[in-house]
């Protein structure tokens, strides 16, 4: 239930934010469309903790500053190689294990290891994560232990 | 004052660009699908976010100005950055799933030396 109100509070601030009209009869229309989106979310079974995952927005604000950190350092070493003449690849499939405990969790790491350019997730078995590497050769797993305790500790928020 | 503002606002548009022109070179040099989608992912990323970034600064420079409107506009574009960063690796997840189940074997270094 504090799902429920927690989707339309929220629902309703990012209309606030987005609409700049804030005349009583446009707040009313603002008020009902949230109340629908909310009543249709709920018939479609969808406010839980994955759709409407609360618990885990604190610790998302700590974990992003280091992603963001981890996007930039991939960014350049991709640059670096497309824009050498040898443009030195060695790409191929590897399988990362991944100590998440909830599907949350699994999307958060899979997602997080798609967003830094170099790795991609093509698809998750249970705890294994099957990715496709830029340079499969000299990956780093310690990074990639680091992402993984990172998106665990989130899932756990 | 609005001085350092538009040198930092266009060091990071220029910045994203340069991921944009270099994502977009990866793309035609890369050898295969899942490959170009490596250098596809930095056009969404970087790119995207410093040129967004750049924006930003834009927008804050016009409210130490006293255009209070424009706090709006920084929200906005906080946002789209927000949705770009949920929604990009899905798409790229969608890409690179399509082509495995189409039967794409991924390019492979040992293959091309040897063929």
């Amino acid at each position: 239930m504090l799902r429920v109100f927690g989707l339309g509070a929220v629902l309703f601030g990012f209309w606030l934010l987005l609409s700049g009209h804030y005349t009583p009869l446009l707040l009313s229309f603002g008020v009902a469309s949230c109340v629908l989106v909310v009543y249709l979310s709920a018939r479609m079974d969808v406010v839980d903790h994955e759709g409407v995952p609360f618990h885990v927005s604190a610790r998302m604000w700590v974990y992003f500053p280091w992603l963001m950190q981890e996007i930039v350092v991939a960014n350049l070493a991709v640059a670096k190689i497309i824009l050498s003449p040898k443009m030195d690849i060695s790409p191929g499939m590897v399988v990362f294990h991944g100590s998440q405990q909830t599907d949350l969790g699994r999307v958060i790491y899979a997602n997080s290891i798609t967003l830094t350019p170099g790795t991609i997730t093509t698809g998750v078995e249970g705890q294994e994560f099957q990715i496709h590497a830029l340079t499969a050769a000299d990956l780093d797993s310690k990074e990639q232990d680091e992402m993984d305790r990172w998106c665990t500790w989130v899932e756990q928020g | 004052m609005d001085l350092a503002f538009a040198v930092v606002s266009w060091a990071c548009i220029m910045g994203g660009l340069f991921f944009m022109i270099v994502g977009s070179v990866g793309v035609l040099r890369m050898p295969d699908v899942f490959t170009r989608l490596h250098a596809a992912g930095m056009t969404d990323t970087l790119g995207a976010g410093l040129i967004i970034l750049g924006l930003c600064f834009q927008t804050v420079s016009g409210i130490v100005d006293g255009e209070t409107s424009y706090w709006f506009v920084l929200i906005r574009l906080v946002l789209v950055d927000a949705f770009l960063t949920f929604t990009s690796p899905i798409s790229t997840h969608a890409l690179a799933r399509a082509a495995i189940a189409g039967g794409v074997e991924p390019w492979t270094k040992e293959e091309a030396e040897g063929a």
